[in-house]
């Protein structure tokens, strides 16, 4: 349970990584390291070298813009998870980062490279793909911008170049009057989901998003479809998968049950807030 | 060829140390081997069992999941540097002993850092607060009554040490 050895390098700027990146295209970018040195431990992966992003300044801010919240690429989740900004521009963020593993790994975790590591039954990409959020990553050309519809393309897999560098996250802000929702089910809180629903709700717009359903993150949309109705719905448009952990079977039985609670409680979520600001 | 070595100086229980090691030296093996700090056990090695916490700058990480390259700029805190200057057990300690927390005592040094950083948080935690704070942490002995006993125990002999140097004011 040793990783393999790899070069190391500790770049002190951003356009110094991505020179070092772009000269060893077997590299991997440690920031938090949470789900890398595991991979790394177990000899899933060995790369020939780590650029440790860790000394790079400036990289933990997390700042309001217009229309949402930015989130840099060295921002812990515990760091997310306790913003107020966060919390009052997008609340769906930190309702699912207190289900991202536990509160020890959240310390050291970064909610930019749970973006990136791409993992499907991570709650982070569901969020920013449901949310319509995007990630800013520099390059040899420049810095350009990757909408979530974009990022996610396999298993693990997310559409970054390997001599590009993720320097935030975008995250919009939610609508007034709009509401939103996290569950999931695991078998321990902390674990991963067996399957795990976020919801957002705009108006006559319903949107859901998944995840341990599919390979990627997956977002649903079910506006117009009655409540009793809700997960078949769901289920029409997704194909859950056996492993390990669940049967297919099962998996569809909590997407069912997890679609109406989720949507049922985004509503709660506007309504309630919507009284609040009268 | 070689593994290349990286000088690396950790600050460890507010002492520092040079060390020389390959950069894939897991912070746990430096603090273990290196520093023959053995208190930090290692369990499964992969960021689950907890066994390894230790405080980086005050909050709980696990060790396992950090590699001693990458621990420099921080101030470490062990198991070893729990215990107060004159070696007596700090509260937390105090009340493992008092509560049984612990059978074979393998998991607990990432117990008691990781409640020392909780109660310095929340001092007064509820039951479920209490529960919530080692949920993170792995321990096949106990079933973590006792654990949980202990975290409350800690959290009463805090308040008693910081209103007897208070002089009981409130």
């Amino acid at each position: 349970m040793k990783p393999a050895p790899f070069d190391y390098r500790r770049p002190g700027s951003i356009a110094e990584a991505v020179q070092i990146l772009a000269g060893e295209p077997n590299a991997k970018v440690l920031a938090g390291g949470q789900s890398l040195v595991p991979l790394l431990s177990m000899r899933l992966a060995a790369p020939a070298m780590l650029v440790d992003i860790n000394a790079i300044p400036g990289l933990d801010a997390i700042e309001v813009e217009d229309g949402g919240v930015r989130i840099g690429a060295l921002a812990r989740h515990a760091a997310v998870l306790a913003s107020p900004d966060v919390r009052r521009v997008q609340p769906l963020v930190p309702m699912a980062l207190a289900h991202v593993a536990h509160a020890t790994i959240r310390n050291r975790g970064t909610t930019v490279g749970s973006l990136i590591h791409a993992d499907a039954a991570a709650e982070m990409p569901v969020v920013l793909s449901l949310l319509g959020g995007s990630v800013d990553v520099d390059g040899p050309s420049g810095r350009r911008t990757i909408p979530a519809s974009e990022l996610y393309v396999g298993p693990l897999e997310s559409s970054l170049h390997h001599d590009e560098i993720a320097v935030s996250a975008f995250f919009p802000a939610l609508a007034p009057g709009a509401g939103v929702a996290f569950q999931e089910l695991a078998r321990r809180h902390g674990d991963y989901a067996l399957v795990g629903a976020a919801a957002l709700v705009e108006g006559e717009s319903v949107e859901v998003g998944y995840l341990s359903v599919s390979d990627v993150p997956t977002v649903v949309d079910l506006s117009g479809v009655d409540d009793a109705d809700l997960g078949e719905a769901a289920l029409a448009q997704l194909e859950p998968a056996d492993d390990i952990h669940a049967t297919a079977a099962y998996r569809a039985q909590l997407v069912r049950v997890l679609t109406g609670k989720v949507v049922r409680s985004a509503r709660e979520w506007a309504d309630q807030h919507a009284e609040g600001a009268r | 060829m070689s593994e290349e070595l990286h000088d690396v100086r950790l600050t460890v229980n507010g002492a520092s140390h040079e060390i020389r090691v390959p950069a894939r030296r897991l912070l746990s093996d430096a603090l273990r081997h290196d520093l023959r700090l053995t208190g930090t056990h290692v369990g499964c090695e992969h960021g689950v069992c907890g066994a390894c916490t230790v405080l980086v700058d005050g909050e709980p990480m696990r060790a396992c999941l950090m590699f001693a390259v990458s621990a420099v700029d921080h101030e470490i805190t062990t198991v070893e540097g729990l215990t107060h200057a004159d070696g007596s057990l700090s509260p937390v300690q105090q009340a493992f002993a008092e509560c049984h927390g612990l059978q074979c005592g393998f998991c607990t040094p990432g117990f008691l850092t990781t409640i020392t950083a909780g109660l310095r948080d929340n001092p007064q935690p509820t039951h479920e607060e209490a529960r919530d704070m080692i949920a993170g942490n792995l321990c096949r002995c106990t079933g973590y009554q006792n654990i949980v006993k202990a975290v409350e125990r800690a959290a009463e002999l805090g308040s008693e040490a910081r209103t007897s140097t208070t002089g009981g004011a409130s």
